[in-house]
């Protein structure tokens, strides 16, 4: 008990943390407040650590912990607890969090080396993790949406954190922008569920929603949850933000754009399984939003030469499958889970490899430009190895187990479009292989295609120690979810419960579809080891000519952001115009100016009054005494 | 009756005066030092400091018991009710009364007036606030407000050799002798319809349905009304507040500005709640245009101030228009959150007050809004003190003039008054300017337009201990009861239910 009542310190430290660097600023120097900080998101780390064990102490179905802190301004039946939830389920996000935040945190010291700004980076940072915190931690849906909009506020502030150029800053306001769009179908969302179940905790609206939601009622919660989902977890139509936002600080893209802030979509989906049993339909649509994502987003990522953007459209990509996995539910919430985690620490491995190749590359991120390093950064190399070959579900990585886990729930979901969706799942794969060999070929091996005055050296070990950490649950998580012994499916069972399915079994069907896995997987390997490694130049370029206008289409991302620019974006400026100057300046402007010169105008006239004289004074109260009589006379005479 | 048995002097119940005697107490002891031996004020300030605290704990004994065991009593042959509401304001009293005192030290010394009287006077002013927050007579009510108008006329001016605090004190004093009368002059009524001036006894008298005089009655409550009206400064009685709050020694002011209207409410809740509550449609139409026009009248009023002491006095009498609102609406909701925003009020107020003195320097010059203009680079830490200071003071969440507001306007959307709640919104959101506008004037105005002063170079504002640790508690409560309001809230809705 005494380390479950102590979960409310796990937010609470980085914030506090952040609040000694916000007010510090500059005047806590450069190694000292990145230190501080990662202190801070490892202390969590360790009462997180105590959290799981105080859990694993007890019997399963006593492992949900809830505690009340205190109560916000109830409001006639509206009643805001602020109270978080220790289960199963936020142990091992909050585990995930602060885990690989931490791991970051050291990253990041070595590689905002010299920044002007610090002390602000390392504030921010400290801020999202209490943040997401929050975020896992509440135990209603305002409280979650507190921590969503959190996130959401510091994912803004740290893709601007280079805010001196312009591409940067208006990445960040893409993000903000679009994020908005999610979050009004988030917010939508909360009201239904608020308007059917009259309360926002989810003991109450998981217990009380199967009764009194009808089926279309659900549905409707459900794709209002599903936009916001869309929006944070960069899924279509509303992932366009998530490449662009590759334009800030490398350590950023590892912790929030591709290992924790994202997923949150993921878990408030696997949060409302209840609500996504209810309605079938729901299912299907997330399912089919989530395969799509993932196909669509690997295609692109096979076009792309910087080195960030690759791996960003990889996330869009792996995100999409845990979409499908937590839509098609059953096992699928706890695979989805699963992959979520592991991807959480083979991506953030990626990421801060091609942090480290970028930084031994002078701040290059072109991968038309590197080639050879293999060498020159040899633990980046290894590290990055094991992050591409668990991300490629190649045996016995963690990926291979993760995905698969997807997968085979896809397929034994046992309906002809879940098995539609497993297919298209497997071409993903396919092409996950693919791009990933690309990358990992054009980066590390062939010929160097340096600019001449680029010296590429291994990063500080500040850097590399957090790769060598990650490498390790990158390589050996998997087992964590091995088909027929599934510990991860049994940890989550208390929150899932029946919902959860059967986890997987050792049998025949099983062991085809592992077997189909690792074949898709390594012919996409071969695929890519074919193009980008054996042919030559030549050979390529006889190949891009065959395929014709496709290669332009899938380096430009398929023209997604052309065409959002035509539909949305400047009809808005049209309309902006419109609204801005004519009816804004001219109309309400007007309205509000005057009525503000007439108070003021008011009060002149009346301050006029205030002369001084006493005798004055006392007129004035005599008269409104004397209103007062008059009007207490009147009304006793009418009656 | 017999005569012997009439003038036998009831029995001693000094448990149910204890605040007020401490204090009283506190207040002689204070004489006799200056009698005996001349000392540093400081001490006098000292030992004034510690008998509002130990007043303060009475009061909070007091308040344990009549919220736990349930027993509010009458003492002094129903003089004196000891309940929920009387422990709760004497405690809110003896807050600011300790606020007072701590904002006084520095600026006496600076000014060079600081005598140890001061503290004596202070002390029994704030014992008259809290014998009428626990009086249940109407004789009881006009001994407390004259043992507490008179100190604070003496206080007013207090800066015999400043015109300005000469000026306020003769102002406050004609003004207030000739409201007293008006009270004097309703209490007198209501005793000719009633034959009592014990408030229990006039409400059963009114459920006996035996008054015989209604008008006289009616009469009445009108005057007690204009009486308490001026103490609380609403519109149309108001006309004293900006002359005498500009021309009085800014802690005075802070400690009369608190003070003498949570005293003033006191006296109104207890006279129309427990004795005049049979005439609730009498006098609730008079509240709701008495909050009306206090609230806009002193919204409006503010914005034509440039000079920040008079426009924290409309600012003031703005507030008293909110607070008003809580008890013109009727319902139990509406009087919590009056209670509520008094507390709020008297950290929001003294606060501002005490850091306007800190910047007003020596002779108390600089008050204008120019001389507040790029406050900020000069002086930063006070200036964001202020600036939280007055987002309370509109309203802004996370402070606690957002809950404030938020309660009293409950209690009136329950009450189904929308023109009061039309109003009162309307009126905050005016108040935002003025209030804004210094903020503005702090922070983003370091140019100096044509035709104004440039501001002069001050030296810099020096930090006395008393001084920061009353800026410290006025912040942490308002941030507190922004973010935690709950604790407060209960204890106000008790409060109200232990009538």
């Amino acid at each position: 008990m005494q380390i479950l009542d102590s979960a409310w310190l796990i937010p609470v430290i980085p914030l506090v943390s952040a609040g000694v660097l916000a007010l510090a600023g500059r005047r806590l120097k450069e190694p000292i407040a990145g230190w501080v900080a990662t202190v801070a998101v490892g202390a969590s780390f360790v009462l997180s650590f105590g959290q799981l064990i105080a859990l694993v102490g007890r019997p399963p179905e006593a492992r949900t912990f809830v505690r009340t802190l205190y109560e916000w301004i109830p409001a006639g039946g509206f009643r805001v607890p602020v109270s978080y939830r220790i289960d199963p389920l936020s142990v091992v996000m909050i585990l995930l969090i602060t885990g690989v935040g931490a791991l970051i945190h050291l990253y990041a010291i070595g590689y905002m080396k010299g920044d002007r700004d610090f002390t602000r980076f390392f504030f921010y940072l400290n801020l999202f993790v209490g943040s997401m915190l929050v975020l896992v931690l509440a135990d209603n849906y305002l409280l979650l949406f507190v921590g969503w909009e959190l996130v959401g506020a510091c994912s803004y502030l740290l893709i601007g954190f280079w805010y001196q150029s312009s591409p940067n800053a208006t990445a960040a306001k893409k993000a903000f922008v679009v994020n908005r769009v999610g979050d009004f179908g988030f917010v939508v969302g909360l009201m239904l569920i608020f308007s059917v179940v009259g309360s926002l905790d989810y003991g109450a609206v998981f217990s009380i929603a199967p009764s009194v939601m009808t089926a279309a009622m659900a549905t409707a919660v459900c794709l209002c949850l599903l936009v916001g989902a869309t929006g944070k977890s960069a899924q279509i139509p509303l992932y366009v933000w998530l490449p662009d936002a590759m334009a800030g600080p490398t350590p950023v893209s590892a912790l929030i754009h591709a290992a924790t802030m994202v997923t949150a979509g993921v878990y408030m989906i696997a949060r409302s399984f209840v609500l996504w049993d209810l309605s079938p339909t729901a299912q299907g649509i997330t399912v089919a939003i989530g395969i799509i994502t993932a196909l669509v987003a690997a295609v692109i990522a096979i076009g792309q030469f910087n080195i960030k953007k690759v791996l960003a459209y990889s996330t869009v990509s792996q995100l999409g499958y845990m979409i499908a996995g937590v839509g098609v539910g059953g096992a699928g919430y706890a695979a989805g889970i699963f992959h979520l985690l592991a991807h959480g620490f083979f991506k953030a491995l990626l990421f801060l490899c091609a942090g480290s190749v970028i930084v031994g590359m002078h701040h290059e991120e072109d991968m038309r430009k590197m080639g050879g390093l293999r060498t020159k950064m040899p633990i980046t190399f290894i590290t990055y190895t094991i992050g591409f070959l668990a991300l490629d579900g190649i045996f016995p990585f963690a990926g291979y187990f993760s995905k698969d886990g997807i997968l085979a729930a896809l397929f034994e979901h046992g309906t002809w479009w879940s098995q539609v969706a497993w297919a298209l799942g497997l071409v993903g794969a396919f092409l996950t292989a693919t791009y990933m060999a690309r990358q990992w070929f054009m980066v590390f091996f062939g010929k160097p295609r340096w600019d001449e005055d680029v010296h590429p050296h291994e990063s500080p070990w500040l850097m590399t120690v957090p790769l060598i950490v990650l490498a390790i649950p990158s390589t050996l998580f998997g087992t964590a979810g091995l088909p027929g012994f599934n510990q991860l499916h049994r940890w989550l069972e208390p929150v899932f419960g029946v919902a959860g399915g059967e986890p997987e079994l050792l049998n025949a069907t099983t062991f085809a579809l592992l077997l189909t896995s690792l074949v898709v997987a390594g012919s996409g390997l071969v695929v890519g080891w074919a193009i980008w490694y054996r042919a030559t130049a030549d050979q390529r370029a006889t190949l891009a000519g065959r395929l014709g206008g496709v290669v332009p289409f899938v380096r430009n991302k398929l023209y997604v952001d052309e065409a959002y620019a035509a539909t949305f974006e400047r009809p808005g400026y049209r309309l902006t115009a419109v609204l801005g100057d004519e009816m804004d300046q001219r109309g309400i402007d007007w309205l509000v100016m005057g009525t503000g010169a007439a108070f003021k105008r008011a009060g002149a006239w009346f301050s006029k009054g205030q002369n001084g004289l006493i005798r004055a004074y006392a007129a004035v109260m005599g008269a409104g005494a004397l209103v007062f009589v008059v009007y207490v006379l009147a009304r006793g005479v009418s009656r | 009756m017999l005569i012997a048995d009439a003038i036998a002097a009831p029995p001693s119940d000094w448990w149910a005066i204890a605040p007020q005697l401490v204090l009283g107490g506190t207040a002689v002891v204070i004489i006799l030092m200056i009698c005996v031996k001349r000392v540093d004020p400081g001490w006098n300030a000292l030992v004034a400091a510690v008998g509002t605290v130990a007043s303060g704990v009475f009061a909070w004994e007091q308040w344990r018991q009549v919220t736990t065991d349930a027993n509010p009593r009458l003492a002094y042959s129903g003089m004196i009710a000891v309940d929920g509401f009387s422990a709760f304001l004497v405690l809110v009293v003896c807050v600011a009364a300790f606020l007072g005192v701590l904002l006084a030290d520095q600026y006496f010394k600076r000014e060079g007036i600081d005598r140890g009287e001061y503290y004596a006077l202070l002390l029994f002013s704030a014992c008259g606030m809290q014998f009428m927050a626990a009086a249940n007579n109407l004789v009881m009510v006009f001994v407390a407000l004259e043992l507490l108008s008179i100190c604070l006329y003496v206080l007013s001016a207090w800066n015999r050799d400043d015109s300005r605090s000469q000026e306020a004190g003769a102002k406050y004093l004609l003004l207030g002798a000739y409201s007293s009368a008006i009270l004097l002059f309703g209490i007198a009524l209501l005793y000719g319809g009633t034959g009592t001036t014990n408030l229990a006894r006039m409400a059963e008298i009114f459920s006996e349905n035996v008054t015989r005089e209604p008008g006289l009655v009616l009469l009445g409550m009108v005057f007690v009304i204009v009486g308490l009206g001026f103490k609380i400064a609403a519109v149309p009685f108001h006309m004293w507040t900006p002359d005498v709050y500009q021309g009085a020694p800014t802690p005075v002011v802070g400690f009369m500005a608190s003070g003498a209207k949570i005293a003033g409410f006191a006296g109104l809740f207890r006279v129309l709640e427990t004795g005049l509550a049979a005439f609730e449609f009498d006098w609730q139409p008079l509240l709701v245009g008495l909050a009306i026009v206090t609230m806009l009248g002193g919204s409006i009023l503010a914005i034509a101030q440039r000079d920040v002491k008079r426009m924290l006095a409309y600012s003031s009498i703005a507030h008293a228009g909110f607070i008003l609102t809580g008890l013109a609406s009727g319902t139990a909701a509406g009087v919590r959150g009056a209670l509520f925003y008094l507390v709020a009020y008297v950290f929001m107020i003294a606060g501002a007050f005490g850091v306007v003195a800190l910047l007003a320097r020596r002779g108390e010059r600089y008050t204008s809004l120019d001389d507040y203009r790029d406050m900020f680079r000069r002086e930063p830490v006070l200036a964001t003190v202020l600036a939280f200071f007055l987002f309370a003071m509109a309203g802004i969440p996370g402070t606690s003039g957002f809950v404030a507001k938020f309660a009293v306007f409950t209690g009136v959307a329950d009450a189904h008054q929308w023109v009061l709640l039309t109003v009162g919104t309307v009126a905050s959101v005016i108040s935002a300017y003025f209030y804004l506008r210094l903020v503005v004037y702090m922070y983003m105005r370091p140019e100096v337009d044509e035709g104004e002063a440039q501001p002069a170079a001050l030296p810099r504002v020096r930090w006395a201990p008393a001084t920061v640790v009353a800026l410290v508690l006025t912040v942490f409560f308002t941030i507190q009861l922004g973010i935690l309001p709950q604790g407060l809230l209960d204890m106000a809705g008790k409060a109200t239910l232990l009538f």
